[in-house]
């Protein structure tokens, strides 16, 4: 097996894991990085992104109330020390990428734009039309081609980290276009390798988005964090999940149920305010979790519309007029005309809740760092956590670049911390057993099991028991499924027995990364009797400080369902209040 | 809406361990109105036959993963909707890249092209993070915003003829994305592009045909950047064999 050696090795070339790469980069140019990918950086699921990136430039506006919004919006799971780092960051990374070429969108005197976003009081999220992630994407793409130290292995699929004498030291990878498997050698690793939405049927997740790199860690020793915080988006296309960003209700779109009333105001987010005036932190600028929870309510009080594509709620964007929408929403207008056959401008667009986002990811400090020393992560995958029950939208973007970063400057730290030399026999034999792992897919003879049913089985599970409202009854079901699929994955083999570019290969591995994830959400979900931002128990229907104001940590067991810990949140200036999104408070 | 209606979906097939040359193998789908192809060849892959091997992402025309040539013509499989087709459609790799496999095609030529034209800000003058950020007005911004929505998916490789006779050619994309740049109100960087864009397999080998622009499915219009570098590199031609004493 061939070995590379490399000083940094970064899993992902997403936003957070582009970011990374130039900032190590551009601190040592003499460190060797290799920037691994399983798709061309491009193609990573930022570039899906529309809304914006939240961090506070303009004058109306203070560190403060960002850290507020954050915390509030998080359901005070938050930890609020990364909190603090994150918001202090977040201006400064968002004006570098103005300075790397980033398109934002301007101000009349040239300035950069800043539209509202839910759940955020203050105008503060900058915003590229209605392609944010996509244009942050390929200006850090773009501006990492500037580096010769960054190597790319570009279609690359990692498989198995290497750790030894209690450090990460590398990993294995297979290159996708020979089906060969090779070893990375690295001082420390970075993981930036995105979220995991695919393990539910509905989602506004790509393809890629498998919690590949959540796995990697879990199975290395790593516990997931908080995973069974998922968030619904509130507005996805009925027929395939894609996404209307918020920044449709940000530029005034209103939300109605099949009656025309802006039913929002019945479920604590009113008094209804003036159709095309959005009032930040109200209505329908009211956070995800309870926006999502209103159309659950709604649809069982048979207030929703039904359209071949089962119950939807209407997204209203008439009155805000053809020109409007054609300048700051054009990709929405594109999307809702191209997938639905439907116009914004002239008619209401059904719509409904879509899973989006993990909250949860591998556990890391707020240095980006695990607790296997050379082991640092970023992005989606990660939780450090400033999203906590409920992530605010548009504040993960700006979380990519800010923990990116953070990422390669601890990767720094830790190169220069004076390490040992690594054993080449023992990282050989890890790389080999993985490979050995990959062999025994296409030595079984084909049984009963195959990826896509085992697939379907999983995301069907997931939907039917740990959605937007869940009950300990249905969870437990949940955990027993997914630890049944775990058992019969083992079972699973290849149809497809070929080297070159094996996509049955590949998604037998994603398959088993999602079952991974999935029995961390199952059982987090279970364990936590309480409710709390994006998990919501119809039998345990308040938030409970005294036993869950902590973080789950779910650790891995090859057979066994996870074993979980709870930590404790750091607090340090907000205390759990009331999360108030009437427009009556103040 | 929701119709079922069946198609033939004809798919070139090619395995380079077993394949001496590519083939095409046609699966029968039972497709929902307001699918697009690539539903059609998931369809396929998770219910018909998993060793279909082809790339794709989004779903949502952003990644660029999805490119083919579809009833001979490139375009995005996430949005080619099968209502514009008749009951048969034939899905080929995007021409002239060679095959790696079935629909999966090798893109390092377009990836080092793109990486030629420095697709990065040069800035103009040197600017502190806390000095806050360049101003651009909107119409400075609308000067090159077209050119930046370009998703690298190669469609406008597979309809230029020209690429497909002098593989050299940077193409549309590449050049698109080094004016892009040249044309940013913040960038100045041009000399430095012109080296690669105004050589001989720069922008001096398109001819005009005006396909790139036609497939483009972002509208970036590449034939309209490769006109307007033209015309730019000519003038710059003209000024320094004819006017030496002017400066560019
Ligand atoms: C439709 C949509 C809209 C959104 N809008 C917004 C918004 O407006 N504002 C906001 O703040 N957030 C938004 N988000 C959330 C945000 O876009 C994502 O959380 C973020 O882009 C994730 O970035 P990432 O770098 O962590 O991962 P990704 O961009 O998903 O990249 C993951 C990378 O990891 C690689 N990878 C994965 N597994 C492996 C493996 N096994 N081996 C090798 N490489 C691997 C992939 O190839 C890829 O390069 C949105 C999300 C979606 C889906
Ligand atoms: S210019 Fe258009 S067709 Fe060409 S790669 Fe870019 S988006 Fe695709
Ligand atoms: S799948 Fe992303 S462009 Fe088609």
């Amino acid at each position: 097996m061939e070995i590379i050696k490399t000083d940094v090795a970064i899993v992902g070339a997403g936003g957070a894991g582009l970011r990374a790469a130039i900032a190590l980069a551009e601190t040592n140019p003499k460190l060797r990085i290799a920037l691994i990918s399983k798709v061309y950086p491009m193609r990573s699921h930022t570039c899906a992104a529309e809304g914006g990136a939240a961090g506070v430039i303009k004058s109306d506006d203070s560190l403060d109330l960002h850290f507020g919004d954050t915390v509030g919006g998080g359901d005070w799971l938050c930890d609020q020390n990364a909190v603090e780092y994150f918001i202090n960051e977040a201006p400064k990374e968002l004006l570098q990428l103005e300075h790397w070429g980033c398109p934002w969108s301007r101000e009349p005197d040239g300035s950069v734009a800043v539209r509202p976003f839910g759940g955020m009081k203050i105008k503060r999220t900058w915003f590229a039309a209605d392609k944010s992630g996509f244009h942050i994407l390929h200006t850090l793409f773009q501006t990492s081609l500037k580096y010769p130290s960054i190597q790319r292995f570009d279609e690359y699929y990692a498989t198995d980290l290497l750790v030894d004498d209690g450090r990460c030291q590398g990993l294995a990878a297979l290159e996708i276009r020979s089906g060969e498997m090779k070893q990375f050698q690295a001082k420390a690793v970075i993981i930036a390798a995105g979220g995991a939405g695919k393990m539910f049927p509905f989602t506004t997740n790509g393809a890629i988005k498998t919690g590949d790199g959540m796995a990697l860690a879990y199975r290395a020793g790593v516990p997931l964090k908080d995973m069974e915080f998922v968030q619904y988006h509130p507005t996805g296309l009925p027929n395939n999940g894609i996404l209307l960003t918020e920044g449709c209700r940000g530029e005034g779109g209103i939300l109605v149920n099949k009656d025309g009333r802006r039913y929002l105001q019945d479920y604590g987010m009113g008094p209804e305010t003036p159709v095309g005036q959005p009032v930040l932190k109200t209505m329908e600028l009211g956070p995800r979790d309870r926006l999502s929870q209103s159309f659950w309510h709604e649809q069982k009080k048979g207030n929703t519309v039904s359209t071949p594509w089962g119950d939807c709620v209407l997204l209203d964007m008439r009155h805000l007029g053809e020109k409007k929408i054609n300048e700051r929403l054009p990709l929405v207008r594109d999307l809702c005309i191209s997938y639905l056959g439907m116009d914004p401008v002239k008619e209401p667009i059904p719509i409904r809740p879509v899973v989006h986002y993990c909250m949860g990811g591998i556990h890391t400090d707020i240095k980006a760092a695990t607790p296997v020393p050379g082991l640092f992560a970023a992005g989606e995958c990660a939780c450090v956590s400033i999203n906590g029950a409920n992530r605010l939208g548009s504040n993960s973007l700006t979380e990519l670049l800010v923990f990116g970063r953070r990422a390669a400057l601890s990767a720094i730290e830790h190169l220069q911390s004076g390490l040992p030399a690594s054993k080449d026999a023992a990282l050989s034999a890890q790389a080999k057993a993985s490979e050995d792992r990959i062999r025994a897919l296409f030595d079984r003879s084909a049984g009963a099991e195959t990826v896509a049913g085992l697939r379907k089985e999983m995301m069907h599970t997931m939907e039917e028991n740990a959605g937007i409202y869940r009950t300990g009854e249905e969870l437990q079901r949940a955990c027993e499924k997914i630890a049944e699929l775990r058992q019969r994955y083992a079972n699973l083999a290849l149809t497809d027995k070929s080297k070159v570019f094996n996509t049955d290969l590949m998604q037998a591995l994603e398959l088993g990364s999602m079952l991974d994830c999935a029995e961390t959400v199952a059982v987090g979900a279970r364990d936590r009797q309480e409710s709390r931002g994006a998990h919501q128990r119809l039998d345990f229907t308040a938030r409970d400080d005294q036993n869950f104001l902590k973080h789950t940590l779910a650790y891995h067991h090859p057979k066994e369902p996870p074993r979980i810990e709870y930590l404790d949140v750091v607090i340090t200036k907000s205390q759990p209040g009331v999360r108030d999104y009437s427009g009556a408070k103040k | 809406m929701s119709e079922e209606r069946q198609i033939q979906l004809e798919v070139l097939r090619y395995n380079p361990e077993t394949d001496s040359q590519p083939r095409f193998q046609t699966y029968t789908v039972p497709c929902v109105n307001e699918w697009v192809v690539l539903d059609a060849l998931n369809y396929v892959k998770e219910n018909l036959d998993p060793t279909l091997s082809y790339r794709w992402s989004c779903h949502m025309a952003v990644c660029g993963s999805c490119g083919y040539m579809i009833n001979g013509e490139p375009k995005l499989g996430c949005k080619a909707f099968i209502h514009e087709y008749g009951d048969h459609i034939r899905v080929e790799p995007l021409a002239h890249f060679p095959i790696e496999r079935d629909l999966v095609t090798v893109v390092e030529d377009f990836i080092a092209k793109l990486a030629s034209v420095k697709p990065y800000l040069i800035p103009k003058e040197d600017k502190p993070i806390s000095a806050g950020e360049f101003k651009q007005t909107p119409a400075e911004l609308m000067k090159f915003k077209q050119y930046t929505l370009c998703i690298n998916c190669m469609l406008c490789y597979a309809a230029c003829p020209q690429y497909g006779l002098v593989p050299e050619f940077l193409g549309p994309a590449a050049i698109s994305m080094a004016h892009r740049y040249n044309q940013d109100s913040r960038d100045g960087g041009r000399d430095q592009r012109q080296e690669v864009v105004a050589s001989d397999e720069g922008v001096w080998e398109c001819s005009f045909v005006g396909a790139c622009s036609e497939v483009c499915p972002k509208h970036v219009d590449p034939a309209g950047a490769l006109q307007q570098v033209k015309v730019a590199s000519t003038i710059d031609w003209y000024k320094e064999h004819l006017m030496p004493w002017v400066k560019k």
